[in-house]
This record gives C-alpha cells, sequence and structure tokens, in this order.
C-alpha cells in the first residue's frame, strides 16, 4: 500500500519534469565539432572499474546493498560513531540537527527530506565526515533505521533492508515541486 | 647606494657592505635584490631610493609574477566556503586565485595520473578516461560565470559585494563538450539523467539532465589559460554553463546514466527552496539573472561630483539584455552601458556616469535577460515566494551615500 502510493507520486513529478527535456539525443553541432565524429579515446570500462565507486542509491531502491539494520543497534553506533557533532539524540550540535518532527522547527530528515533513501546514500558516502566511507552497509542500515525512528517516519522496531527502506513514505514528499521557470517577466 | 662614475652600475654585480645588508640608521626599508649567483639577498635602502625606483635597479625577472606589495585582494573564507572580493576587481574575469570556492569536505590532493574518469550506466559501451584523454579530444574555450545558488546575505549596512553576494566568479574554462564524449558512450535514448560524482571527501553527487549534456555541458580541465586549480575541481570538473555553481562536480571521477533522477542529499536536503503554500522547490538549475554595483558600494568612500557606477550583470539564461540604474532609491531608471561583447551566461560589466549633489541618496541596479525577466526588488521576491531568502534569491541591491562620502548597503 504505501509502495504504490510512492511510486505513483514519484513518476507523476518525475515524468511531467522530465518532457520539458525532449529533443534528445540531437549532437549539438554547434563549437565547431563535426557532430557525428567519435574519437574512442580511453579504456574500457570492466565491472571492477564500475563497482569499486558505483555506491548510488535512487528513490525506487536501486542500489541499495544486502544486509538490513534497526533502530536499536543505530542508537549504539550513533553515540559512537555521530553523536560527538549532532548530538546524543540528534539536535544538540553542534553540526546539523538530523531530528525534526514538525514543520515550525529546524529543517532535518523528518520535515524536510523527500526520500527515505537519500538518508542511507548520504550517510554511506559522505559520513562520518570526518572517516567518510568507512562504515559497513550493515552499519548504514540501522543508523539510517534509528535516525528515521528518531524522526517519526518509521514505527519502532521496523527493518530496514533493500525491500523495506524505498517503501518508507517521507512526510516531506507531499511538499516538494519541481521548478518549472522558463524565464520571462514573472516573477516566482 | 648612489652610483659613482667608474662603479659598477648595477647592484646585481655590486660588493654589498655589511652595513647594507643588516640595514642601519639610514635604512628606510628592506628589499629583494638578487646577488651573485642568482641567490637573493635583502637590502637597506633608504627613503630617497625606495620612493625613486629610477635610482634603484628593479627586481630580474622570475619564474612566476607577483601582485604589487600595494594590492591585496583576499578572499573571504568560513569554513565551508570562500568568497571572491568583487569590490576589488576589473573588468569581468576572476584572477583563478580569487575564484569563489564552496565545498563539503575540504578540497582533495589528487595526482592527476592516478584520477580515473568512470561513465557507465544506460550506455552501450563504458568507458574509462583520464586526463591526458580527455586533453587528446577537440577542445572548446569559453567564458562563463559561475554561482553558487546559496548566493545571499544581508543583515548589516556594512557588507561589501563580497560579503552579499561573493560566491559568483568568471573564468576563462577550457575542456571538452560533454556531447563528444556521450556519442562515443553511446547513450542510451531511454537514459533522461546522468549522475556526477566528485572525488572528494563528500564524494558529491547530483543528478543532471542528460539535455544539458547534449546542449553545452563540459568537461573542463583549464581556467584562464592554466591548469584548473585544485579548488576549482583539479585535474577536471564539469561545468554547467548558467546552472547552479555545485552541479558542476569538481573533481569529477563518475558519471553513469540512468533512466530516473537519484534526489541525493544535495538535491532535496539542500540546494533547494521554500516557496509559497509551504512547498520546496527543487531541481531549480537555471541561475536566476542578477546584478551589483560593486562601485561605489560599501565599503568604498566616495566625494561629490562625477561618479562611474560600475558594477557587473549575469543570467543563467542567456545574455545580459539591458542593464538600469536608479540614483533616486529606484524612482527612476535609467540605461546603464555594457562593456562588449555581451556573452552567453556571463557576467557583464556595466558602468553609469553620474554626478552627485552630495545630498544623500541610494543607488540601484536592476538587469533584464534576454528572456525578458528582469531582476526583481527584495519585496517582489519576498512577496512571490512567502519566504526571505534561501537558495536563488537574486534581489536588488542598493547602496546609500551618505553626505559624509559613506557608502552603506541599503536595508542591512
Ligand atoms: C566530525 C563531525 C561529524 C561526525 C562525526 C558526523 N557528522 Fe554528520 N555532518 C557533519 C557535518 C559538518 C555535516 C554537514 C555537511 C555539509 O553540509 O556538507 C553533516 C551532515 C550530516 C547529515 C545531513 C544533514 C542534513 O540535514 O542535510 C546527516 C544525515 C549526517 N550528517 C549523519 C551523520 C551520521 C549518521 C554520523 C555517524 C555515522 C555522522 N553524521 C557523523 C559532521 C559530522
Amino acid at each position: 500500500m504505501m509502495k504504490t502510493i510512492f511510486k505513483i507520486t514519484t513518476s507523476v513529478l518525475l515524468l511531467s519534469w522530465a518532457s520539458g527535456f525532449r529533443s534528445f539525443p540531437k549532437p549539438s553541432p554547434a563549437w565547431g565539432i563535426a557532430s557525428d565524429t567519435i574519437f574512442n579515446l580511453g579504456r574500457p570500462a570492466t565491472p571492477a572499474d564500475i563497482n569499486r565507486w558505483d555506491i548510488d542509491v535512487r528513490p525506487d531502491g536501486k542500489g541499495l546493498p544486502k544486509g538490513s539494520g534497526m533502530a536499536r543497534k543505530g542508537k549504539t553506533i550513533f553515540a559512537q560513531k555521530c553523536a560527538a557533532c549532532h548530538g546524543v539524540t540528534g539536535v544538540e550540535g553542534p553540526n546539523d540537527k538530523l531530528v525534526s518532527t514538525d514543520s515550525s522547527q529546524v529543517k532535518a530528515i523528518g520535515n524536510y527530506w523527500p526520500y527515505a533513501t537519500t538518508v542511507f546514500d548520504y550517510i554511506r558516502r559522505a559520513m562520518p565526515f570526518n572517516q567518510p566511507g568507512t562504515l559497513t552497509d550493515e552499519e548504514v542500515y540501522s543508523l539510517t533505521a534509528f535516525l528515521l525512528e528518531a524522526n517519526q517516519v518509521i514505527k519502532p522496531g521496523t527493518e530496514l533492508n533493500a525491500q523495506t527502506l524505498p517503501a518508507v513514505r517521507m512526510p516531506a514528499l507531499k511538499k516538494y515541486i519541481l521548478d518549472d521557470r522558463t524565464g520571462g517577466p514573472i516573477i516566482r | 647606494m648612489k652610483v659613482l662614475p667608474g662603479e659598477k652600475p648595477t647592484l646585481l654585480h655590486t660588493k654589498v657592505s655589511r652595513r647594507k645588508l643588516l640595514g642601519g640608521a639610514a635604512a628606510a626599508a628592506i628589499v629583494l635584490v638578487e646577488a651573485p649567483f642568482a641567490s637573493a639577498v635583502q637590502m637597506a635602502v633608504t627613503q630617497a631610493e625606495l620612493t625613486d625606483p629610477t635610482k634603484i635597479p628593479g627586481v630580474p625577472p622570475g619564474q612566476v609574477g607577483t601582485r604589487s606589495a600595494f594590492e591585496k585582494p583576499v578572499k573571504k573564507p568560513s569554513d565551508i566556503s570562500s568568497r571572491t572580493p568583487l569590490q576589488d576587481l576589473f573588468g569581468t574575469i576572476t584572477p583563478s586565485d580569487l575564484h569563489f570556492e564552496r565545498n563539503h569536505n575540504g578540497v582533495p590532493a589528487i595526482d592527476p595520473a592516478k584520477h580515473e574518469l568512470v561513465i557507465h550506466g544506460m550506455v552501450e559501451k563504458p568507458i574509462v578516461l583520464t586526463l591526458a584523454d580527455l586533453k587528446r579530444f577537440p577542445s572548446v574555450t569559453r567564458i562563463c560565470f559561475l554561482e553558487c545558488s546559496g548566493n545571499f546575505r544581508s543583515g548589516s549596512e556594512k557588507l561589501s559585494p563580497q560579503d552579499i553576494c561573493g560566491l559568483t566568479s568568471q573564468s576563462e574554462w577550457t575542456g571538452v563538450m560533454l556531447s563528444t564524449i556521450f556519442r562515443q558512450v553511446g547513450v542510451d535514448p531511454k537514459a533522461t539523467w546522468f549522475l556526477a560524482e566528485g572525488s572528494d571527501a563528500a564524494v558529491m553527487t547530483r543528478s543532471i539532465p542528460v539535455q544539458k549534456g547534449w546542449d553545452d555541458a563540459m568537461i573542463v580541465y583549464a581556467q584562464n589559460g592554466e591548469a584548473i586549480r585544485p579548488e576549482q575541481g583539479y585535474p577536471f570538473r564539469l561545468f554547467l554553463p548558467g546552472y547552479e555553481g555545485n552541479m558542476s562536480i569538481k573533481w569529477l571521477r563518475r558519471i553513469e546514466f540512468s533512466d530516473a533522477p537519484y534526489l541525493t542529499r544535495e538535491e532535496t536536503s539542500k540546494y533547494t527552496e521554500p516557496v509559497k503554500d509551504g512547498k520546496i522547490r527543487y531541481f531549480s538549475f537555471d541561475i536566476d539573472a542578477r546584478s551589483i554595483i560593486t562601485f561605489p558600494a560599501y565599503p568604498a568612500q566616495v566625494q561629490k561630483g562625477w561618479i562611474e557606477i560600475r558594477g557587473i550583470a549575469w543570467s543563467g539564461r542567456g545574455k545580459v539584455q539591458r542593464v538600469e540604474i536608479s540614483t533616486d532609491a529606484g524612482k527612476s531608471w535609467h540605461s546603464a552601458s555594457l562593456n562588449g561583447p555581451v556573452l552567453d551566461k556571463a557576467h557583464t560589466g556595466f558602468r553609469y556616469l553620474w554626478q552627485w549633489n552630495g545630498r544623500e541618496t541610494e543607488i540601484q541596479s536592476r538587469v533584464t535577460d534576454e528572456t525578458g525577466y528582469r531582476q526583481p526588488t527584495y519585496q517582489e521576491l519576498v512577496t512571490a515566494r512567502g519566504s526571505k531568502g534561501g537558495y536563488h534569491f537574486n534581489p536588488i541591491t542598493g547602496w546609500i551615500l551618505k553626505p559624509d562620502g559613506r557608502v552603506l548597503l541599503s536595508n542591512g
């Protein structure tokens, strides 16, 4: 049920926007380069070349690794590896507040982030700030669960994995509107 | 140190006395003088010798140039960014060492011989490119501005152009058109987006419409005639003319084609702006047209009489069409002269000659771009968006000229 709503909203948003860009795929004749020349430089990328860096995760879950995590474990990891900068409950700072459950507060995951997969992707690639890229996938799932639970986005005890994480519906998604401005006199 | 008849005419070959080397009562300054065998020594000179440059041989040619010791333009760094001193610059090219910086976890040290760019995803032929490979493609050189979309500050009348909007700079960029590379990898027609990823400690990622790659996107490895600086993405970066700076991923290491965007942290939690009715606007890529008077502006001190009002204007949607100046706080407007050639998606200089009668007044500039979009007032923006700031906030800036010649930010 949750998953269905999520899918519809996403595809409607993205389709309506992408349609503005449909003159694809015409090579640009500008810049004095013959529009069809192919130079064949570099070398073919092997699966190993790609796999060493391909860590991105999409809202539909593409890119999520195996493994799972729960908030209870995430809380312990957070205390060890994150609390020094974000506070024990994620709001005491000194760096970004990570928990917010109503729109009057500072923008944070609970009231501003439109997709739960982004929490996983960002923590895995960029945190902890002083030791980025050192967390295991299990740790990232656990930390994601801890933060989503603290933001009251998921029910206590929810297990997050490659199937359940993309199905999480974020409260802020409904606030997101695509930029459809294309210049001209209107101020928006 | 006078050169007497029969004495050797240059200090380079003069035996330097111990008194002069260490400085004595007569010493007014210490200058650098090249001694025999190409070593430089510090030398004390008298006031007369210092003030008359024709009485002392100058510094010989060097390996790299230096700024005059009397000129000290500096960026203004914080933990996360560093701002261009717009009020200290002339013309429209930002000296590379004064180009603004915004990074999300420092500037990485990258050995170009070890750095690779992987291009994969929805393509026929995934490839790996090095800097050397990129330089073998046909090159394109283009002058463009680059601006961070979070480029608005207010809150004090003592803010300079650097403080208000120093997160914009302009360079001549050289590199390869992304479309040239797109053709080689054979982009799947069903791919609508690509993810660009940096090799910094933030492993910065943004989703970019494939169409931008076909239109005018580049991978650039040079800036203002030399290799791009580490702060700007050495050995190479993505460059998306007219788009908010964060998307021009520095230290580029990966491009992945996809049939959907990724909604990364930098395109959701950040680089989105609150608009009317509690909505959050995302994927706002284009930089809206903006202008700012850089002279006279805080902290300049001016005198009544002729003043050439100068500044820069730009738009991410094309060329600057017109800049207007008001010298009566926005009541009446007059066209400024544009310093041509006016380039697409580029800072464009403007000037307006004006005679100030010495009475307090407010001067403003506003730009109209080729789409017909005119830079709004602060109030117009606040009314349209229902918020007093945020990303892509480009209001008219006003400067108050005080009778004593001080120039202060209006509504600071
Ligand atoms: C050394 C300090 C430090 C540590 C330790 C640290 N962080 Fe961060 N964190 C930061 C900073 C600084 C930012 C903002 C980075 C930026 O804006 O580019 C941040 C941002 C974040 C954000 C995004 C906030 C937002 O609203 O956009 C999340 C989520 C986050 N951290 C989670 C974590 C987690 C989980 C850990 C532990 C594994 C952690 N951090 C450890 C300093 C730290």
